[in-house]
């Protein structure tokens, strides 16, 4: 018998929500770390019962948990993020230079194929790892050689907030940082190269060539065409179909293309979900509706998945981090707001439900798929 | 010298951290100061390593403040001698997070 476990980091605390395959009825634990702020948990493809989590605390830094009984005990590993050498300095919001400082962890992401190898992206900008399943976590300094004098805080803080493997290809990895753009490395991260050709900022970066300093929100692939990247740019959503070369507008009939988050179907790497949002003065959707918006043509023609959704007085927020997929069939979707909602639906997002409706709010949502035994 | 038993008082973020009760004793050894007490503290409690100061620095992290006796000595020397009344156990040192501070000043997008 199948089980999906969702992942949800909030402003107050992590919840661990699960349910049998059939998606109807959850059981929610939690709250873990009552009280912290909890970025994002994911858990290892290798061993799913082996889960993350940043912990992190404006008053008390930065701490990270792991688990290895799928949340339900934890214990704290190593959390020294400390910059590899010299950390020099990026661009300030004023256009001046200012040091690297190390703020939290906004997204972890275990390894594809070794269970105590995880990458961890940072604010300010940095991509670290551990090999040691969390206990010491070393900087890829190659990546702040792309660049990284020019690259500038967004509205959020400078931060490395997706990273992703190319299952077919060890060496290939992307990540996307806040206002930096995205990158990609083809050596295991050593070196690094700005992936932002094609992407235009009009208003917030007026040079169209510039090749950092886009305002990338969220990236994703799926696993069996990763040589094609989707994108939710501040405004615009975007298609590379040569890992991340060039890059496309898709926002097609989109009522607004302003969002944050942005996944793929886990059976069609053609369909793809947003969710819409007003504008980046107004982070909340269109018109009181939320609704995510669904490509089955990877990208150009949109229609909106509403059933079940509120459609009037809805001004919430779904952040980046805060949508996933499950793999089983049919695919599931779900995702968290600002508002403590967490929305799923079983059939690809024909009909929603809320799971929970009143957690703190949503910052981040991951989903496993797991077999009777526990595993993936 | 003989380590003497120091109260401290923790703030309800690290009590969840460190699974302690909100007043807990570490033993201190030598002159008692906050560098002694956070050291004693960080032995018993290692996941609190990072979370009063800075690991690399050691410097108090900005939105954490040390009381004792009514007093304000976040400011302090870390080394300034803490009053006679904490050394003796009479009164407990306590570790409080700012009113002001913590991430809610920027809003995550």
């Amino acid at each position: 018998m199948s089980k999906i476990r969702l992942l949800v980091g909030t402003k107050k605390g992590a919840f661990v929500l699960t349910s049998d395959g059939k998606r109807e009825r959850w059981e929610v634990s939690g709250p873990h770390f009552a009280g912290w702020e909890i970025y994002h948990l994911k858990g290892s493809p290798v061993d799913p019962n082996r889960i993350y989590a940043s912990q992190t605390s404006g008053w008390f830094g930065q701490k990270i948990q792991r688990s290895d009984d799928g949340g339900k005990t934890w214990e704290p590993v190593g959390d020294k993020f400390i910059y590899d050498g010299v950390p020099g300095t990026h661009k300030w919001y004023d256009g001046t230079q200012h040091p690297w400082e190390f703020k939290r962890v906004w997204h972890l992401e275990p390894s594809l194929t070794e269970r105590d190898t995880v990458y961890a992206g940072a604010e300010d900008a940095a991509l670290f790892r551990t090999v040691d399943g969390g206990q010491n976590w070393e900087e890829l300094p190659g990546l702040r050689s792309a660049k990284g004098h020019l690259w500038q805080p967004g509205a959020g803080g400078m931060c490395l907030h997706t990273i992703l493997q190319d299952p077919s290809n060890p060496g290939r990895m992307f990540v996307a940082i806040s206002a930096a753009g995205t990158f990609r490395t083809d050596d295991a991260g050593k070196t690094w190269k700005p992936v932002n050709r094609g992407l235009k900022s009009q208003f917030e970066l007026p040079d169209p060539d510039a090749e950092v300093g886009h305002c990338v929100h969220c990236i994703a692939l799926h696993p069996s065409r990763p040589g094609t990247l989707f994108m939710q740019k501040h405004w615009d959503v975007m298609r590379s179909d040569d890992g991340g070369e060039a890059w496309h507008e898709v926002s097609g009939n989109l009522p607004t293309d302003f969002g944050f988050p942005i996944a793929v179907h886990a059976h069609e790497p053609e369909t793809i979900y947003v969710v819409p949002i007003k504008s980046d003065s107004e982070h909340f959707p269109l018109d009181g509706k939320l609704g995510v918006y669904r490509s089955r043509t990877g990208g150009n023609e949109w229609e909106a998945l509403t059933k079940g959704l509120p459609q009037k007085d809805c001004y919430v927020n779904v952040l980046r981090d805060a949508m996933a997929v499950d793999s089983l069939e049919p695919c599931g979707i779900y995702f968290g707001t600002t508002g403590g909602q967490v929305y799923g639906s079983s059939n690809a997002g024909d009909d929603w439900k809320a799971i929970v409706r009143d957690l703190p709010a949503v910052l981040s949502v991951e989903v496993q798929s797991l077999g009777g035994n526990g595993n993936a | 010298m003989k380590p003497v038993p120091i109260r401290v008082v923790l703030p309800a973020h690290l009590r969840t951290l460190s699974g302690a009760g909100m007043e807990i004793t570490v033993p201190v050894a030598g002159p008692v100061t906050q560098r002694s007490i956070l050291d004693a503290l960080e032995r018993q409690y290692p996941m609190l390593q990072g979370t009063l100061r800075d690991h690399v620095t050691q410097r108090r992290r900005p939105f954490v403040r040390f009381f004792a006796c009514e007093e304000d000595y976040s400011h302090e020397s870390p080394d300034t001698p803490l009053p006679e009344a904490v050394a003796s156990g009479a009164e407990p040192f306590l570790i409080v997070g700012a009113i002001a501070g913590g991430s809610g000043l920027v809003e995550r997008p």
